[in-house]
């Protein structure tokens, strides 16, 4: 079933209903050392290459990690999950307008490094409040869960668009992240892109220790896996919905925060990447964190090589293709785990 | 220690349990006896606060808990071995052993030797991940699971299903040392007469939903019981 809804999203993109971050990408592939016709690839090209791939999955990486959680762990199917990415977004851009003045102006960089907590924290309480108020009246029910977390998210994108207008606005960036690292002469990794990178890392490296060495993360994964013996064991399942729950919708406010990096951000910010966060966590084999950090890198590597073959369309095409066919191979993702 | 009075349970439309009246005296074996379909099962998921009580009521220590949630239940000291083992087959045996300590405030380190101790196989295992065992050390592992937090009533939904004779022994054992050593209260679901006559200390028998005989094991012989169950 989860195969056929990301065939069905898939091919509603081809149609051209939502864009996606892979066409959206032109910052995040830079083809100047390709202008002039060449045979074969020298060096610091396939260098710069597998760092675009790199960079593209990390992104992909911290827009999915968040719905690993929500939808991976709980199978909900959260549509509004694009708007927590698009809540914490708007945090970051709404403490530099608060704090900035105070704390160095916008350049110095505190303020974005103290708003990708506080984003987090927004986002995670924002989907608190859904789980508590909605989402635990429809579980089970996903068709239901998918109408009502979208009716959500326009909401929440209106609210956007009153507060803050229609038009996009512009995050400043540290001035400390402008600029790149050039190891190589033609090799250049702009210090924005490492960041994201390193942020995805320490995102990546914190979920593990929370799931895998924390007393809390294991009672999650209990309850994920079989609810009514968790509960029987004595652990209070419900809290452990809203938790779970809130710490996905958080990582998307992560997500949102670093975005802002890349390029304005606008009341339909999240709707741009939802798409691809479920691409991801399918392909990975939903409920697998490996699978999904193993699928972000894949895709986003297949993605700039393509591109680089082709042109930016028709390399989206293959990969989606690709990832289709391979759905049609392996229904259940790239990890899935066997017992007796 | 339980009191069980005129439970009603349906699923749905239909009417499983009918006003079940069982009592379960502390420190004691108490069985349920009963073939496939009659209910024992509900009743003990009834029992445990996972399925929803059309009527009737149920008191735990002197306490109405008819409308209390699974953890509470499982907090004011009930534990279950249930149907199918229950145990999560992607943690691995340790973090299924850990997590029966949910329930209770005992100290983790001494409490996960205690029972390495008692079910050596967990120990080898610990690390492993608890799908890959067998059958027979999946149940091991449910009972150590139970038996980690001490609790106070014990549910135990046919531990013999599916396990071979010489663990059927190893277990019967144990609960005969659990019951001697400890005022564990135990309700037993059973279709294994010999095992259940061995350890039981009072035998409820159900069909279709009701109970339909009850006495000491000495009172139930092989020929009446064989009017309720395969023995």
């Amino acid at each position: 079933m989860l195969a056929k809804l990301v065939q069905i999203i898939t091919w509603a993109n081809f149609a051209g209903f939502s864009p996606l971050i892979l066409s959206r990408s032109p910052v995040l592939v830079t083809r100047s050392s390709l202008t002039d016709e060449k045979e074969g690839l020298t060096l610091d090209e396939l260098l710069s290459q597998a760092f675009n791939g790199l960079s593209l999955g990390s992104v992909l990486l911290l827009i999915s990690l968040g719905l690993a959680f929500s939808f991976g762990l709980m199978n909900v199917i959260n549509m509004a999950h694009g708007e927590f990415i698009m809540v914490g977004a708007y945090t970051t851009y709404l403490l530099q307008q608060i704090l900035a003045p105070a704390l160095g102006g916008v350049s110095g960089g505190l303020t974005f490094l103290i708003s990708i907590p506080v984003a987090f924290l927004a986002a995670g309480l924002l989907g608190f409040l859904l789980e508590n108020t909605l989402i635990r009246f429809l579980y089970g029910r996903p068709l239901d869960t998918l109408l009502a977390t979208w009716g959500v998210g326009l909401v929440l994108q209106q609210l956007a668009r009153t507060i803050f207008g229609a038009p996009n606005v512009q995050v400043v960036s540290p001035g400390w992240l402008s600029g790149g690292f050039s190891p190589l002469p033609g090799l250049n990794l702009p210090y924005k892109r490492l960041f994201i990178i390193g942020l995805v890392l320490i995102c990546v490296a914190a979920i593990y220790l929370y799931l895998y060495r924390s007393r809390s993360g294991r009672r999650m994964r209990a309850v994920m896996q079989n609810r009514e013996i968790a509960g029987t064991l004595g652990i209070a399942t419900r809290r452990v919905d809203g938790i779970t729950f809130a710490i996905g919708s958080g990582l998307a406010g992560v997500a949102g925060s670093a975005l802002t990096l890349i390029g304005p951000i606008g009341p339909t910010l999240g709707t741009n990447y939802i798409v691809d966060a479920f691409l991801v966590v399918v392909l990975g084999g939903v409920g697998r964190l490996p699978g999904t950090i193993l699928a972000a890198l894949l895709i986003g590597v297949f993605n700039t090589l393509l591109e680089l073959q082709t042109s930016a369309s028709i390399g989206k095409v293959l990969v989606f293709v690709l990832v289709i066919i391979f759905l049609q191979w392996k229904p259940r993702g790239l990890v899935a785990l066997r017992s007796r | 220690m339980l009191e069980v009075s005129n439970l009603n349970v349906y699923y749905g439309q239909s009417r499983i349990l009918e006003d079940v009246v069982i009592t379960v005296p502390k420190g004691k074996v108490t069985c349920l006896l009963g073939r496939n379909g009659v209910g024992k099962t509900t009743l003990l998921k009834a029992l445990m606060g996972v399925l929803k009580v059309r009527s009737g009521s149920i008191s735990y220590a002197g306490q109405n808990i008819t409308s209390w949630l699974p953890h509470k239940r499982a907090r004011a000291g009930i534990a279950q071995v249930p149907q199918g083992r229950g145990i999560f087959p992607y943690l691995t045996v340790a973090e299924n052993l850990e997590l029966g300590l949910e329930a209770a405030s005992a100290r983790r380190g001494q409490a996960m030797e205690e029972m390495y101790g008692q079910f050596p196989i967990l120990s080898t295992f610990a690390r492993r991940m608890a799908g890959t065992l067998s059958g027979g050390q999946q149940q091991q592992l449910a009972l150590a699971r139970a038996l980690i937090s001490q609790p106070k009533l014990l549910l135990l939904d046919e531990p013999t299903e599916g396990i071979q004779p010489s663990i059927v022994l190893e277990i019967e054992e144990l609960l005969i040392s659990l019951k001697q050593r400890s005022n564990l209260t135990i309700l037993l679901v059973e279709q294994y007469l010999d095992f259940a006559l061995a350890v039981a200390d009072y035998c409820y028998v159900m069909e279709h939903g009701s109970i339909v005989m009850r006495g000491d094991p000495a009172q139930i012989t092989r020929d009446q019981a064989s009017e309720y169950i395969t023995v």
